[in-house]
């Protein structure tokens, strides 16, 4: 990592960030590694995940990049792709299709599991949770390295898979057997990362549930959570009993690929015109059930802290109190129960008679319902506010148009007799990019915006954030608005030549063009944002322990908060989480751990 | 709304329900998208610091939300009983009579369709994997009586315009799934599984079968051709491609 | 700062952090042997034949496994309860035997699995010798885990208790769990693969 570690502000609390305090600190511990790299606290632990997920979703996004590319200019030779990729990848500068699906299963992957879950849960949720509920750490600080570091062990295995013979899962994120069960070895890798990965899912899960259910500070009662701390809670819940769905089925697949056995493989296969040489009578649909019982509620996984973000952030640059709290948290709740329930929404098509179906498109038109409730209470929460428009609320309130566009589109998907033409089709890879990337990864960027003084003591600039904002808003927009369309006229996705030679692609074949120039249009402006991050962490305008006049309890901690402990003296909870505004006082916010109101300012 | 949304022509019978739910929730999307917006926008601009220096601590007082939220509701499950689940059980799950119909296997393979007539005798004859080969990716066996009348085909289905067509689906390696656009019939090939797909189609026109399962390297190029045709050239066709059976 | 409620409950809630995340470990437990259970009956309702379990398997082997696993999950209540009224000597044999039945069971199983293996049946024979591989595997995996908390906590981890009964104690009860729940999986196992 370039530059000055923002790890660096925790080496003194009061001292200068810069690279000769990073020497003389060296100097000072040699134990360094153990207090940076192996800490137990919940800060530096949140912030090695803030930096590996960044990395992560980097990657991911380099990733997605060569996808737009390939699928606007299929077969036309890039000698530079050569050099960037490989010889094995994309001979004379054309990519293979091997190299196409490799992308396509590694992107999605990655991005899931590796960039945004980590970023928003592993790190967001251990910085903050602790630091909102008024308590020391996490409750079981070892775990919570533990669960780090197999993490980042999963993400080794992910990332060396490419490198191995035949390359890296190439089968979709989904890693549908039959096809998953034949490719080659670059799939054991990704089972292998992926049992990692739930692994360190379950122990953070643990971890954050015991958290919030024990060390809630004095006072602090659950109606009194911020909004952010429930929706943690119900993800932590939703990766508790759902990874180990897919933990399962990870291993009957390792079975088949390592022990011959035939968990997924009927008998009577025929590939390449050789029968397959297995036991057989296995089924092929007991993996999608497995996989879209954990995959459905991972989706919420990935969306519920975005809410929690967004939901913060509303409250504090609206001056007000969010509209419904409690009905806000009962919503969640709904969401979290039915989540388990509507799995079989991506099986629309595998031959599922009347009832079944009807029973699924009811959970899912159910399950839309409290997130309609949720968006609504925050668009509401804006009326009456008087609002600060800076870039963390920018972003925050760009979240909610966009996951409304990508949560309308889940409606026609959920019906099964309009998800015939659809499914698979990229109205599918539209609809849930909407609710992803600006949806989710805009609230993750509100997100940094807005805890970034916390962190670190200083503001990240301003221009900066809005020119981040508002190129990002507008490429998105360009790259998955067509996906809408060209998936309404029956484009498929995963497609190698991105559909160029089906008729039907015609009419809206073009748009993949400037869908690749907003993808790179999208790359360009994360400049602006990397050169901030960077750039603030050393040279952003210092601030007091609360520049946003927030209420929540991390702003009551010193800044940055104490290591090993957070507070100067654990807070005591007087009131709910966004007293803002309240009649007859003189400041506008009265933070919870305030005994007096007279005492606000 | 249909026209706007840009699917491909709708050439068969159901289609027209498809298209008229497509319609309908779509128009359902865009009420609430443009309404959201615009209060969005509404409170945005009123609610604007310069514009409102002191923020209300109660907000919103009236309930019109709770009644929005509740016509969405009231609308997803109009959408749902009285269209999305009848269809699905009128067209998707309810087979009609094999006579009167026509009867084909299609079998998907890693890279094609391999599709199959019962010939004159209307009797799929007898398949085994044991007689696989290049020049027989169905494994038919000719020396069965009902087999010496079958037709066999790559990438290739005509149907008759106007009468039920009957597709039995299955595939022989991974899976893939087979779809019509124009018929708004789209399936997987699940293996292990014989799945049954019908529609009627109600124009005649040539266009292309899809693959729309990721199912290996060449999964984009999985692609087929069909013929919707009138019911005399069909026949016409029929007794064409007969003229080149093998002789037994 | 300490974290508080390592080993005194908190009062509001009656619990110690431990035994909260034990209980949510147990229950991210159940999903995983719940999702293998239902593709061990999903597999077998839909396939055409399937074996005589009773036969292919040894009954009286996985019968003699069972008392061992239960005794052992007796024992380590005892163990427990030893340490309770501070007997830590008493506690040491107990937590001895408990791993001494843990060991115990593992070698049956090996004994099993060598004269499977031995006749010619290997995971990829069938679905069934699929299924029993992987579950009985994954529970022994299980067993082996907690033999090593438990040898911990019967050798080193035992200093724990002149320093912090009260954790020390905790640890023991977590312990305890754990190894319950191993039991209990073990005879859902038993009749599903032996005797069903
Ligand atoms: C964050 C992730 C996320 C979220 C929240 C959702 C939410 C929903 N999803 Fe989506 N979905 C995915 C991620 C997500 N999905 C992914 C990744 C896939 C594809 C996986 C794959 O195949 O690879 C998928 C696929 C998918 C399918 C399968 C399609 C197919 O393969 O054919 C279906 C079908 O029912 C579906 C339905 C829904 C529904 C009904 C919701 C509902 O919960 C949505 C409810 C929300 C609303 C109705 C919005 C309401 C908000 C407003 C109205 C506010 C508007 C505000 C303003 C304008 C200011 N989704
Ligand atoms: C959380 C999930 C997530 C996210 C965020 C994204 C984000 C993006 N995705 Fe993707 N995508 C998936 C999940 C996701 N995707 C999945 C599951 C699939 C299906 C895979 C399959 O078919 O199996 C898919 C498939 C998919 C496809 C279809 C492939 C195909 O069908 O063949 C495409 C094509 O354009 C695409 C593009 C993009 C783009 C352009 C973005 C952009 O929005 C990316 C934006 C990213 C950023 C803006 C990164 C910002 C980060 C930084 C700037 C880092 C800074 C770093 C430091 C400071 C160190 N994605
Ligand atoms: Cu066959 Cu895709
Ligand atoms: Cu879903």
């Amino acid at each position: 990592m370039a530059g000055p570690s923002p790890w660096a502000t925790h080496l003194s609390h009061a001292g200068p960030c810069s690279l000769a305090a990073l020497r003389t600190a060296w100097l000072r511990y040699p134990n360094l590694l153990r207090r940076y790299l192996f800490s137990t606290d919940h800060k530096v632990i949140g912030l090695q995940y803030a930096f590996t997920s960044l990395f992560f979703l980097l990657v991911g996004f380099s990733l997605a990049v060569l996808i737009r590319w390939q699928q606007a200019y299929a077969g036309q030779p890039l000698p530079l792709l050569t050099l960037l990729v490989g010889e094995v990848n994309a001979p004379g500068g054309i990519m293979l299709p091997e190299f196409y699906n490799q992308l396509g299963a590694m992107h999605g992957t990655i991005m899931v599991f590796l960039g945004v879950v980590p970023l928003a849960v592993g790190a967001f949720g251990n910085y903050l949770v602790p630091l909102q509920i008024g308590a020391p750490d996490m409750a079981f600080p070892r775990l919570n390295l533990a669960s780090y570091w197999f993490y980042a062990a999963g993400g080794v295995v992910m990332l060396a898979s490419f490198f191995v013979p035949g390359g890296a899962a190439m089968s979709g994120w989904t890693s549908y057997p039959p096809l998953a069960d034949f490719a080659p070895q670059g799939q054991t890798w990704w089972l292998a990362g992926m049992l990692l990965l739930v692994l360190s899912s379950l122990l953070g899960a643990v971890n954050f549930i015991t958290t919030i259910v024990q060390l809630r500070a004095p006072g602090m009662t659950w109606f009194r959570l911020p909004f952010f701390v429930w929706t943690q809670l119900i993800t932590s819940f939703l990766l508790l009993l759902a990874f180990p769905a897919l933990q399962a089925a990870a291993i009957l697949q390792g079975m088949d690929r390592l022990a011959g056995t035939s968990f997924f493989l009927p008998s009577g296969l025929m590939v390449g015109g050789q029968a397959v040489d297995v036991a057989g009578g296995g089924s092929a649909l007991l993996w999608q059930h497995l996989f879209w019982f954990l995959a459905h509620p991972e989706v919420y996984v990935l969306v519920l802290p975005a809410m929690g973000i967004v939901a913060e952030i509303i409250a504090n640059n609206s001056r007000k109190p969010v509209f419904g709290y409690r009905l806000m948290v009962y919503s969640i709740f709904v969401l979290g129960f039915l989540s388990f329930t509507v799995w079989a929404h991506h099986m629309y098509l595998t031959g599922m008679g009347t009832t079944i179906s009807a029973i699924f498109q009811a959970t899912t038109m159910i399950i839309s319902i409290p997130s309609v409730i949720v968006l609504s209470a925050l668009v509401l929460s804006l009326h009456g506010g008087s609002i600060r428009f800076n870039t963390p609320m920018l972003f925050a309130l760009a979240f909610l148009p966009m996951f409304g566009i990508g949560g309308l589109t889940g409606l026609p998907l959920g019906l099964a007799a309009t998800d015939i033409p659809l499914h698979d089709t990229n109205y599918v890879v539209g609809h849930f990019h909407y609710l992803v990337a600006p949806g989710t990864i805009f609230a993750l960027f509100a997100g940094i915006y807005h805890w970034f003084p916390k962190i670190t003591g200083r503001m990240m600039n301003e221009t900066l954030g809005r020119l981040h904002f508002a190129g990002s808003l507008v490429t998105m927009n360009l790259i998955f608005f067509p996906m809408l369309m060209q998936g309404m006229a029956g484009v498929n996705r995963r497609l190698w030549d991105g559909g160029a030679i089906y008729q039907h692609a015609e009419p809206v074949l073009y748009l993949n063009v400037p869908m690749a120039h907003a993808a790179f249009g999208l790359a360009l402006v994360q400049v602006f944002f990397i050169v901030n991050l960077f750039m603030s962490l050393k040279g952003g305008r210092r601030v007091t322990a609360n520049p946003w006049e927030a209420t929540t309890l991390e702003w009551a901690a010193p800044t940055p908060p104490r290591a090993h402990g957070n507070f100067d003296e654990l807070p005591r909870v007087y009131r709910g989480p966004y007293e803002y505004s309240v009649p007859g006082m003189d400041v506008d916010f009265l933070p919870q751990h305030v005994p007096d109101a007279k005492a606000g300012a | 709304m249909i026209e706007w949304l840009g699917m491909p022509v709708g050439a068969s019978a159901h289609a027209v329900e498809v298209d008229r739910l497509m319609a309908l929730v779509h128009w359902l999307m865009l009420v609430m998208f443009v309404g959201w917006s615009t209060y969005f926008t509404y409170v945005l601009v009123r609610f604007r610091r310069g514009r409102n220096p002191r923020a209300s601590y109660h907000g919103v007082r009236s309930r019109w939300s709770t009644w929005a939220e509740a016509g969405v509701l009231v609308s997803e499950v109009v959408l749902l009983v009285f269209f999305a689940i009848p269809f699905w059980s009128r067209q998707v799950d309810a087979l009609p009579a094999e006579q009167g119909s026509t009867v084909v296997r299609v079998v998907a393979e890693q890279f094609a369709w391999n599709v199959h007539y019962p010939g004159p005798d209307g009797v799929f004859g007898r398949t085994s994997s044991d007689l696989v080969s290049a020049d027989n990716p169905l494994g038919l066996d000719r020396r069965d009586p009902a087999g010496r009348d079958d037709l066999t085909l790559v990438n290739e289905l005509n149907l008759p315009v106007g009468r039920p067509a009957i597709i039995w689906l299955s595939t022989k390696d991974v899976i893939h799934s087979f779809a019509l656009p124009q018929m708004r019939v789209k399936q997987d090939a699940i293996p292990g599984v014989l799945q049954p797909v019908w529609f009627t189609p109600s124009e005649t026109g040539q266009w292309e079968i899809v693959c729309a399962q990721l199912c290996g390297l060449a999964h984009f190029r999985m692609r087929g051709i069909y013929r919707i045709q009138t019911p005399d050239e069909f026949q016409a066709w029929l007794a064409e491609e007969a003229k080149y059976l093998p002789a037994y | 700062m300490e974290i508080p409620y390592t080993s005194e409950p908190r009062p509001d809630t009656g619990l110690t952090n431990p035994k909260i995340g034990i209980w949510l470990f147990l229950a991210s437990e159940v999903m995983l042997f719940g999702s293998l259970f239902s593709a061990y009956a999903l597999l077998r309702m839909g396939a055409e034949t399937w074996p005589d379990q009773s036969a292919v398997l040894s009954v009286p082997l996985a019968t003699l496994n069972t008392v061992i696993l239960i005794v052992s999950s007796a024992t380590i209540v005892l163990a427990l309860a030893a340490v309770r009224a501070g007997r830590i000597d008493a506690y040491r044999r107990f937590m001895g035997l408990t791993i001494l039945g843990g060991a115990a069971f593992l070698v049956v199983k090996a004994f099993e699995y060598s004269d499977k293996f031995a006749q010619g049946l290997v995971p990829a024979t069938d679905n069934f010798l699929a299924l029993y591989f992987t579950l009985t595997g994954l529970h022994a995996l299980h067993v082996v885990g907690g033999l090593v908390v438990n040898l911990y906590l019967w050798g080193p981890g035992v200093r724990m208790w002149r320093t912090d009964p009260a954790r020390f104690t905790g640890r023991i009860e977590v312990a305890g769990l754990y190894w319950h729940f191993v039991d209990v999986v073990w005879i859902f196992l038993f009749p599903v693969l032996y005797l069903l």
